[in-house]
């Protein structure tokens, strides 16, 4: 059976479960597809369920308010349910789903993506060394298990993440080591009038500041880890100072650590909007490679709509308004009266988004960060490919993402390029002297998530697979 | 004029790129073009099946010097010769198998029929539900990602000039031949060859010629790295199912399910409807595959005309224009057929004879 819905949205983040939510209040008949147990995507993680009670953090609170509200709402949240394909029909969209090992589709008049962002961590030696996490990484295990990356932590890496992250360990019982962040003190001068407009979320910055100068934890302004040590497990991290362009200079320190948070910012998860057919554009501003999407949520396709961080990065706040702009809009295009209701969140919107495109600034990796990774080091996780093993492809004529992955396999993993993509797009627009722009993401293939065999072939009786006339003899 | 060569070649893909080799090897001077990258259609994303079980028995010649060429490229290209075999599960099936690989061994290719017992021997993880099996110990696979990879060295040390991300948007006949208008500036050339693959009709109607071009739109899907579980070049009786495992363990699933698209939007989609039935097929097979997670599923164009033949000579109606694609098995018969444009064009007698363009495609 086929189950229908008016809309369908995918990811129950602060923007698709706002989505959901604006939608359902019109009446319509919503599905919330989520691959966790519960709303609150990436930032407003649910705890485990084996964790009866901890103290509450203002992630916690909007996470618990936003599952009240899906809970007491009209929308039917499915959670624990990985989308796998996306594919445009005349009459909607069908969405094929993974929930316990079992495929499904549902179709929906107009769809909704909300997919969220992913993590960018600059390939250094040793990044694959266990005990290296990354920054965002880290934060999952606080949210949902409580859990420390490690004994004695260095924390590092780009925008407002590498604080959170390092005072987070201390409130948790964690020892951090060493805050290493290529932003200088300037860096953040120079965002403070972007941020007047969110003083609760700048107060809670100077405070996780302020505790690690307390604490006398080292801060390394300007500097960036330059390579973790250790054989099975880290024991180390080399330091370096960098340059206004992150080029490192100078000499390299040594600190011990039996654990490594590493960052350098979000980039939109946009597999989802490709397979529905929206073609990218780079926008460095906005995190990287992004589908063309208004701030309400409209895309070029009338019923597909796109919010959150998967249409750019700028964080859970504006996540939430355009949400629920992308929402309304799904419901006026199915007939609902909600454009006043629309256009009363544009400013708001674009408060918020100033923020977290500041953020976002912050965050984003300067040219020179791509020679932290040298010849030898795993650019390719899941195929074990080098720096080198990629320039050398690159060299011999490769030209483009698809050219790299085709003669490399990187990007052909179960990771599906979402980890290596990012640096070898560069390394290609780098070696052939051309712009980033230049050199978009390999062509997108379905599954959005691995899917096993036995749940693509489901429960069949072989007298009923639908095998057309054989081949000409 | 610095850019006029003696042929340009419209299409990078296995085909465009063998005839260039064999024209330049024969002392002329080629250029070859391609809107995107060498070898990324459907040179570049088939299964890399090289099976003379599933070619038809008017191109066996061609599929059996295939074969050899394949074997030639070697480890560049991931050749391995690992024998095939064919599979039914009906009584219907084995009647079909046996009609088809009957006129196929006649055809030359080197196909028995193999007992139960053996098939268990040599392939002891397949469903235990075979009816018949046909084995071939010239099958086999290349990998197909390697394409673009292997002709750009190729290109590179025959000194033949190649351009990628170069896609021709207006061709104009004059006295001393062809002026290409590209992304990349205009291009002179005494000779044209179309290699464009399922992009044929849109390149020749640049010329006033209406070639009668379908696209298939073929699905493949790709697992996970597995442990050991099948040796050999898997089929259906019914050609609808492909089946290998590379050597780094991962399953290559096809057998031309058809997703949607056409080459004039400039990409096929992959359609859960006919994904599905492909691996339940495969995972009938191989029982196995069940546990192997799916990571990958695609589509490749194939360029057909009404006979499924070939088209592979001079374009009609306009002097020193050719034609090559269209070619069922095209991956395995593409390198030879490459060859035999090359000479045509080089003014040789090639070895087995060319298909015509120009005739009636609804004779056969």
């Amino acid at each position: 059976m086929t189950e229908s819905y008016d809309i369908a949205v995918i990811g129950a983040g602060p923007a698709g479960a706002n989505a959901a939510l604006s939608a359902a209040k019109h009446g319509f008949r919503v599905l919330l597809l989520d691959e966790q147990p519960a709303p609150g995507g990436q930032v407003w993680r649910a705890k485990s369920a084996a964790i009866l009670s901890a103290p509450a953090t203002p992630e916690s609170r909007a996470g618990k308010a936003l599952r009240a509200a899906v809970r007491d709402s009209d929308v039917h949240h499915q959670g624990n349910t990985r989308v796998w394909q996306i594919e445009r029909q005349s009459a909607g969209w069908d969405v094929h789903t993974l929930t316990d090992g079992q495929t499904a589709k549902v179709m929906a008049k107009a769809l909704i993506l909300s997919p969220g962002a992913r993590e960018f961590v600059q390939p250094i030696p040793g990044w694959t060394t266990p005990g290296v996490i990354g920054l965002a990484g880290a934060t999952a295990l606080f949210k949902r298990d409580l859990l420390l990356p490690g004994n004695r932590t260095v924390v590092s890496g780009t925008g407002p993440l590498v604080f959170f992250v390092a005072s987070e360990i201390r409130r948790l019982g964690g020892q951090v080591a060493a805050v290493v962040t290529p932003n200088t003190r300037r860096d953040w001068l120079g965002v403070l009038p972007a941020m007047r407009g969110r003083p609760d979320l700048l107060a809670r910055g100077a405070l996780w500041v302020a505790d690690l100068m307390l604490a006398g934890v080292p801060l390394l302004w300007g500097h960036s880890v330059t390579a973790a040590q250790g054989q099975g497990s880290v024991s180390g991290v080399s330091v370096r100072k960098l340059d206004r362009n992150w080029e490192p200079i100078g000499g390299e320190r040594g600190i011990e650590a039996d654990s490594l948070c590493l960052g350098h910012g979000l980039i939109p998860n946009v597999e989802a909007a490709q397979l529905a057919g929206l073609p990218l554009h780079l926008r460095p501003e906005l995190g990287g490679w992004v589908p063309e999407v208004g701030a309400d949520g409209r895309t070029q396709i009338d019923n597909l709509f796109l919010c959150g961080d998967g249409a750019g990065i700028r964080g859970a706040a504006a996540a939430e308004i355009q949400g629920k702009m992308a929402g309304l809009n799904a419901a006026r295009h199915l007939g609902a009266d909600t454009a006043g209701a629309i256009a009363e969140l544009q400013q708001s919107y674009a408060r918020a988004a100033r923020f977290g495109l500041a953020m976002t600034k912050l965050s984003q990796p300067r040219s020179g960060l791509s020679s932290l990774t040298t010849p030898d080091t795993v650019v390719c996780r899941c195929e074990s490919l080098k720096q080198s093993d990629i320039l050398a492809e690159v060299a011999s004529g490769a030209g483009s993402t698809n050219a790299v992955k085709s003669g490399l396999r990187a990007g052909m993993g179960p990771c599906g390029g979402k980890y290596c993509q990012t640096a070898i797009a560069r390394m290609i627009a780098a070696a052939h002297d051309r712009p980033e722009g230049d050199i978009p993401p390999p062509t997108p293939r379905p599954p959005l998530r691995p899917v096993p065999a036995s749940a693509l072939a489901g429960d069949f009786d072989y007298n009923d697979l639908p095998i057309p006339k054989p081949a000409p003899l | 004029m610095t850019d006029h060569y003696d042929i340009a070649i419209i299409g990078g893909g296995i085909m465009g790129c063998a005839s260039a080799l064999q024209m330049a090897a024969g002392g002329m001077r080629p250029i070859v073009l391609d809107q995107g990258d060498l070898g990324q259609g459907a040179s570049g994303v088939n299964a890399g099946t090289l099976s003379l079980q599933i070619k038809r028995v008017k191109l066996m010649p061609y599929a059996l010097r295939g074969h050899h060429e394949w074997e030639a490229m070697g480890d560049a290209v991931g050749f391995r010769k690992t024998g095939g075999y064919t599979l039914a599960f009906t009584e219907r099936e084995v009647e079909l198998l046996h009609e088809r690989q009957k006129l196929k061994a006649e055809a030359g290719a080197p196909i028995t029929f193999v007992s139960n017992n053996a098939l268990r021997a040599a392939e002891p993880n397949l469903t235990h539900k075979v009816l018949a099996a046909s084995y071939c110990p010239e099958d086999g696979y290349a990998n197909s990602s390697l394409t673009g990879q292997y002709f750009r060295g190729r290109l590179q040390d025959a000194v033949v000039p190649y351009r990628e991300g170069c896609p021709v948007t207006a061709v104009a006949r004059n006295a001393q031949g062809f002026e290409l208008t590209t992304a990349q500036g205009s291009i002179w050339a005494t000779r044209l060859l179309l290699a464009a693959g399922a992009w044929l009709k849109p390149v020749a109607a640049m010329l006033g010629v209406d070639l009668p071009v379908n696209a298939r739109i073929n699905t493949v899907s790709v697992t996970e790295r597995m442990l050991p579980l099948t040796s050999t070049v898997i089929g259906h009786a019914t050609g609808l199912l492909t089946m290998k495992q590379k050597a780094n363990g991962t399953v290559l699933v096809g057998g031309g399910w058809q997703g949607r698209g056409t080459p004039q939007e400039g990409r096929g989609e992959v359609m859960a409807e006919t994904v599905k039935p492909n691996m339940a097929l495969a995972q009938f097979a191989l029982p196995a595959l069940a546990k192997a997670r799916v990571l990958r599923s695609w589509t490749g164009f194939e360029a057909n005309v009404p006979d499924f033949y070939p088209l592979a000579g001079a374009l009609p109606g306009v002097e020193d224009a050719f034609v090559l694609g269209c070619v069922r098995g095209g991956y395995t018969i593409g390198p030879y057929i490459g060859k035999l444009m090359g000479d045509f064009i080089l003014g040789r007698e090639p070895d087995l004879p060319l298909f015509d363009p120009g005739r009636d495609f609804h004779e056969d």
